[in-house]
């Protein structure tokens, strides 16, 4: 049995590149209209309020598990090879060079790029997009641009909220089972955080809001199929912006190591 | 095509006279290998209400579409108040859209806001319209007490029935005071009796506003009532061409089949 059907494979590998490049000109046209007056600032701040309210207590509960969990899981091992007292400073680290940019960007993700996705979709098949349009308004510069700037402002502001969670969900751990103080455990954390660590984070934080923004609205905006394509376009606007979220923080990582040996 | 000569070159000389606010010309629209506008060609004059009626998949709402911008035809003509819509940029594209009002097959009303900022909404890029003291109250509620619906200035879209969404729907097209009137199927999916309160609306708001009106429908009896003059479409091509009373009594097959 043949299980290689080429022409199928040839097919799928055009449409990828195909959806690359109209994602691509997308973006473009992101950058030819988002500068460009008149600037929707009502709509922005409603976005900006929007994407934070949407994502806040998720970002701070899941912040605050993983600060535990991951101070849990380590000590042990830790102790074992009599290195507790590097645990504040590992777990500062982590979280904020790693950890918490791309577990909160996955969150808003599946939170934010979803549902840009869905309200978008809904407003293309219900033709609201066509009445903005033919009211004289840009729809593009009001639904895309104000939600892309809304979500490249609004996640590292996430991402800090996430990281301060994790990082007191990981002293309450130590308080509780070594008897750490507050300001020992946070001496250590700060102690060893570089501007050199927050700065990679912050930086590759906006470029996951971008993704996440960009991503939600042309999946939305370019919406067809009726009810049946909201739900693909929320779908496949998570999928597609996680899997970005990681490709740029390979990216953000190669980048930034080159930088460290420089 | 013999039917719509015949019946056309009857209205050609009193037409003539009027002036026409909406023009198009061999319009030519496809999608890949299906053709759906096939040199479909129209004038709407001034004051009159104009029905265009077509099956289901004719071309008549991507007609409409593309008289608004809203899709690029292939090829052919579009003037609107003599403006030539192909050659207009964006900026001349929206100026001109506020003198063309919309009704949407399905309100198309935005559900995050409530009736006050649907109505609103238009009236945001079109400020020199109304001049520097422009009055946004009362222009909302001057509009909304058109479709008699001035109590439902703070409720939402949802919280609307559909033939209230419909009256809305209209309210916002007419508040920019438009000179034309597009209906995109206007009493589709609502009961015999919402239409008929929505035909009688827009007869009286055609009456206030003295707008022009192309109206796309395949209900007969909206079609009896608003219309002037008709257009049948079908295969992308104007078929017949005449008043309500005239395209009834023909003896083709094919137009007859649009009002039995």
């Amino acid at each position: 049995m043949n299980m290689l059907n080429f022409p199928d494979i040839k097919d799928r590998v055009r449409s990828f590149f195909e959806e690359v490049g109209k994602l691509s000109r997308f973006a473009g046209r992101f950058f030819r209209e988002g500068f460009r007056r008149p600037f929707e600032w009502n709509e922005f701040l409603k976005q900006c309020y929007n994407v934070g309210n949407r994502s806040l207590t998720l970002v701070i509960l899941t912040g605050f598990i993983i600060g535990m969990v991951f101070t849990i899981q380590s000590r042990p091992t830790l102790i074992e090879f009599g290195a507790e007292s590097w645990l504040p400073s590992m777990v500062g680290l982590t979280i904020v060079r790693e950890v918490g940019p791309v577990l909160i960007a996955l969150i808003c993700a599946g939170r934010v790029g979803s549902g840009i996705g869905a309200e978008l979709g809904s407003m293309r098949v219900t033709e609201q997009i066509d009445a903005m349009e033919v009211s004289g308004t840009n729809p593009f510069k009001f639904l895309v641009v104000t939600r892309i700037f809304a979500c490249v402002f609004m996640l590292p502001l996430l991402v800090l909220i996430g990281d301060a969670f994790a990082l007191y969900g990981s002293y309450l751990v130590e308080n509780i089972k070594g008897d750490v103080s507050y300001q020992l455990f946070f001496n250590n954390v700060f102690g060893n955080l570089a501007f050199g660590d927050l700065m990679p984070a912050t930086i590759k934080s906006f470029f996951f809001g971008f993704a996440i923004g960009l991503v939600g609205c042309y999946k939305g905006y370019h919406c067809t199929k009726g009810t049946v394509g909201v739900g693909v376009a929320a779908n496949t606007a998570v999928v597609v912006s996680s899997l970005l979220v990681f490709i740029i923080d390979f990216m953000a990582v190669i980048v930034a190591d080159i930088f460290y040996e420089l | 095509m013999k039917t719509e000569q015949h019946i056309a070159s009857n209205h050609t000389s009193e037409r003539q006279r009027s002036e026409g606010v909406l023009e198009i010309k061999n319009l030519r629209k496809s999608f890949g290998e299906n053709k759906v506008l096939n040199g479909f060609s129209m004038n709407l004059y001034q004051g009159e209400n104009l029905v265009v009626m077509g099956r289901s998949g004719s071309g008549k709402s991507v007609m409409i579409k593309c008289v608004v911008g809203l899709m690029q035809p292939d090829s052919g003509s579009i003037k609107i108040l003599g403006n030539e819509l192909t050659n207009l940029d964006r900026t001349a594209l929206d100026k001109l859209r506020a003198e063309v009002g919309f009704l949407f097959q399905g309100s198309a009303l935005y559900d995050s806001m409530t009736v006050r900022e649907n109505l609103e909404f238009p009236l945001r890029r079109h400020t020199d319209r109304f001049g520097a003291d422009m009055d946004t109250e009362a222009l909302i509620v001057e509009a909304l007490e058109s479709v008699n619906l001035a109590h439902t200035l703070d409720l939402l879209p949802n919280e609307l029935s559909g033939g209230m969404q419909r009256r809305v729907a209209l309210a916002r097209a007419l508040i920019l005071k438009p000179r034309i009137m597009l209906y995109d199927e206007p009493t589709s999916g609502l009961d015999p009796i919402t239409s008929k309160e929505i035909i009688k609306l827009m007869q009286a708001v055609q009456e206030k506003y003295q707008t022009s009106s192309l109206i796309i429908t395949h209900d007969v009896d909206c079609a009896r009532v608003i219309s002037n003059r008709m257009i049948l479409l079908v295969d992308g091509l104007n078929y017949a061409e005449g008043t309500f009373a005239e395209l009834s009594r023909s003896a083709d097959p094919k137009v007859q089949a649009f009002f039995k």
